[in-house]
């Protein structure tokens, strides 16, 4: 068996305009749950459960504010880049 | 999310047992304040309970948020955001768990656990500085209450504690807590079971308060503090009612408190003036049930059958089928002999419940009524073909509300012979002479009137928007709420306007606005020459009876006198002092 256990981190910097709102957690957290990883939000040293609206909120990232992303497990790569291109498009904002 | 605004509002039909109508606060009588619930628990096996209660109490709020989500998503997909992250915060692991430690290491309740965790999340987010994120405790607050809502369904019966001046929700009233009920605390009742014996009516009866029985759900679809309104007439109940209806049943409410007996029993005696002028008399109604009440009241037809209440809150849009029994219910109703249906009234907003979009309209002027009709062809042609359907079982006739121009009223003509032709190809009756009339209460629908009377069978003018389109105020804003003038010399002449032009070209014109059941004016209108008048039911007897005891010759003397005034205070004071001096029994209202 070759389970390979991945942990990545990578720094994001939110360029939407309403920065880290209900909205865009919802979206985070939904694209966390559908991978095995184990996934936490990092800002001042603050550590959100990428699994908890309510921890992500609390981090209270405005617009251009940066944050650092941890996936930890096998599928750490393929949720990361969807976090990347999720972030990248503004969530869809504009 | 603002609280206020998700609420919806709810229609429930059961018996009314006490008459009268009155609205309110509810205070739900069976779903005691849990969240004060503050217990200490002995037993592991206690507190494995509440564990399991809280559970169960999240997943039931779940389905319930689910509904909402659905029925939301039914509309136009756009997508329900506060119940995304409301459904989001139930499953949310760091509340569960939270919770849960609360229930275990402090071994209290499942409620005061909940609130432990409300604290503390209140606290985090009171410390953040983004103030939208900081609002979004309100997310958290409202989920909580939904979850004390379950957790208190199964634990609590009965509190003794009732504040001032409510509406008393219940499942029902037993004696023992009709004895604690002090008359001058409660405005109404609603009950989910009860007959017109039942111990709730007689008691609403003796202490003469409106009360409506046998409405089935009320405790479930009201909430401590929604507006209800009870009527006890009708037995329709309405849970936060929009203001618009708030507002119509204002005016139901003052038209029933000043209605005496004797009025009534001479209610079915018709509009005939002394000088023998005869004028119809319609009721403005929203459901069949109002009927009985109507012809009670004198009605010889239904001069408006609103049909908003058939689309609102449904969980989907009706179907043909539901139209068209709402439909033959009106037109063949006891004792009626025409029923004008009005097609769908509002925007789209209303049926979709979506707040946000409500909120960035101005829902007087925006895609509504017709308008909204002539681009959701298929809604509009779903009602059109029940109404024709309809109009085989009675006298029906069709009224098309918001018309501006008379392009609408040809696009619609239009509509209305398509149907007609798939009606014909399919073999389904419907009356060849079913009349079709327009509202006119835009201001260019007035001064095109003579091109609109062409095109139709009959006006009728509404002069709730009539009068805010022509004043230009919004009827909701109360700081703009003096300019609302019936009186106004302009809008007098507007009806002059359409009444004659109307009659130029044959066809007859209702009134079926608000001023059509004040008695101040009821001289006037019959002086304009309105060939009907149509009002909430209750309204009908007293200007009936002004009618009767009146000649149109002075109605007309008196339309005169008042045209020469260039104020609306001139007019208003000469038409009270007037009213007030020739009919003194019938008019002391007017003096609010």
């Amino acid at each position: 068996m070759c389970v390979r256990l991945m942990k990545l981190e990578k720094v994001f910097t939110l360029k939407n305009e309403l920065g880290l709102h209900a909205r865009v957690a919802a979206m985070l957290v939904n694209v966390g749950s559908r991978y095995s990883s184990a996934i936490s939000f990092e800002k001042d040293g603050m550590v959100a459960d990428g699994s908890s609206i309510l921890d992500i909120l609390t981090l209270a990232c405005p617009k251009g504010s940066s944050f650092i992303i941890k996936a930890e497990g096998d599928d750490a790569g393929a949720v990361m880049e969807e976090f990347d291109r999720l972030i990248e498009s503004k969530f869809g904002e504009d | 999310m603002d609280k206020e605004k998700i609420k919806t509002t709810v229609i429930l039909r059961g018996i009314g047992v006490s008459p009268g109508i009155v609205s309110g606060r509810a205070y739900v009588l069976d779903r005691c304040d849990v969240q004060a619930l503050h217990i200490k628990m002995e037993s592991d096996e206690a507190l494995s309970k509440e564990t399991e209660r809280f559970q169960q109490a999240l997943a039931d709020s779940e389905m319930q948020l689910r509904g909402i989500k659905d029925r939301l998503e039914d509309g136009e997909g756009i997508g329900p955001l506060f119940i995304n992250v409301q459904i989001m915060i139930l499953r949310d692991r760091k509340f569960v768990e939270s919770t849960v430690n609360y229930i275990r290491e402090n071994r209290i309740n499942a409620e005061w656990a909940l609130n432990l965790t409300i604290s503390k999340y209140r606290d985090i987010f009171s410390r953040i500085d983004d103030s939208y994120i900081k609002g979004r405790i309100k997310d958290i607050e409202d989920v909580a209450q939904l979850v004390f809502r379950y957790l208190s369904d199964e634990r609590c019966e009965r509190v003794a504690d009732i504040p001032e001046k409510v509406i008393l929700v219940a499942r029902d009233l037993s004696p023992a807590d009709t004895v604690q009920i002090k008359s001058d605390k409660i405005l109404g009742f609603a009950t989910d079971v009860g007959s017109k014996t039942s111990h709730t009516a007689i008691v609403a009866r003796a202490i003469e308060i409106p009360a409506t029985v046998g409405l089935e759900t009320i405790t479930r679809e009201v909430m401590t503090d929604d507006i209800v309104i009870v009527d006890g007439t009708s037995g329709v109940v309405i849970v936060n009612p929009d203001p618009e209806i708030l507002k119509r049943y204002e005016e139901k409410k003052r038209h029933y408190l000043v209605l005496e007996e004797n009025l009534l029993r001479e209610a079915h005696l018709p509009a005939v003036t002394k000088d023998n002028h005869r004028i119809g008399i319609g009721a403005n109604i929203e459901f069949s049930d109002e009927i009985a009440s109507a012809v009670l009241h004198g009605a010889n037809g239904i001069g408006l059958f609103r049909t908003e209440f058939i689309y609102i809150n449904k969980e989907r849009l009706p179907t043909e089928e539901e139209h068209f029994m709402h439909y033959t219910q009106v037109v063949r109703g006891d004792g009626i002999k025409w029923a004008t249906i009005r097609t769908f009234d509002l925007g789209g907003d209303k049926f979709i419940s979506d707040p946000r979009l409500s909120d960035e309209m101005n829902p007087a002027m925006g895609l509504r009524a017709v308008r909204y009709c002539l681009r959701e062809v298929e809604l509009f042609k779903v009602q059109i073909r029940a109404i024709l359907r309809a109009s085989v079982y009675g006298n029906t006739g069709i009224l098309i509300p918001m018309i501006s121009g008379v392009q609408e009223i040809k696009t619609v003509k239009k509509i209305i012979s398509e149907v007609q032709d798939n009606l014909r190809a399919e073999g389904i009756p419907f009356n060849e002479k079913t009349k079709l009339g327009i509202m006119i209460e835009v201001p260019s629908a007035v001064v095109i009137a003579e091109y609109l009377a062409r095109e139709v069978d009959f006006f009728s003018i509404g002069t709730n928007d009539l009068i805010q389109y022509t004043l230009a105020i919004d009827r909701v804003n109360e700081r703009v709420d003096y300019l609302y003038q019936p009186c106004h010399p302009a809008v007098l002449r507007l009806i002059q306007h359409v009444v004659n032009a109307g009659h130029q070209a044959g066809i007859k014109v209702a009134i079926c606005g608000e001023m059509a059941g004040d008695p101040l004016y009821t001289l006037v209108l019959e002086g304009l020459g309105l060939d009907s008048l149509s009002m909430t039911p209750l309204a009908i007897p007293r200007v009936k009876k002004i009618m009767r005891e009146s000649t149109l010759k002075e109605s007309k003397e008196l339309v005169a006198k008042v045209m020469t005034f260039t104020e609306p205070q001139e007019i208003e004071q000469h038409l009270r002092t007037y009213m007030v001096q020739r009919f003194p029994e019938l008019c002391p209202l007017t003096n609010e």
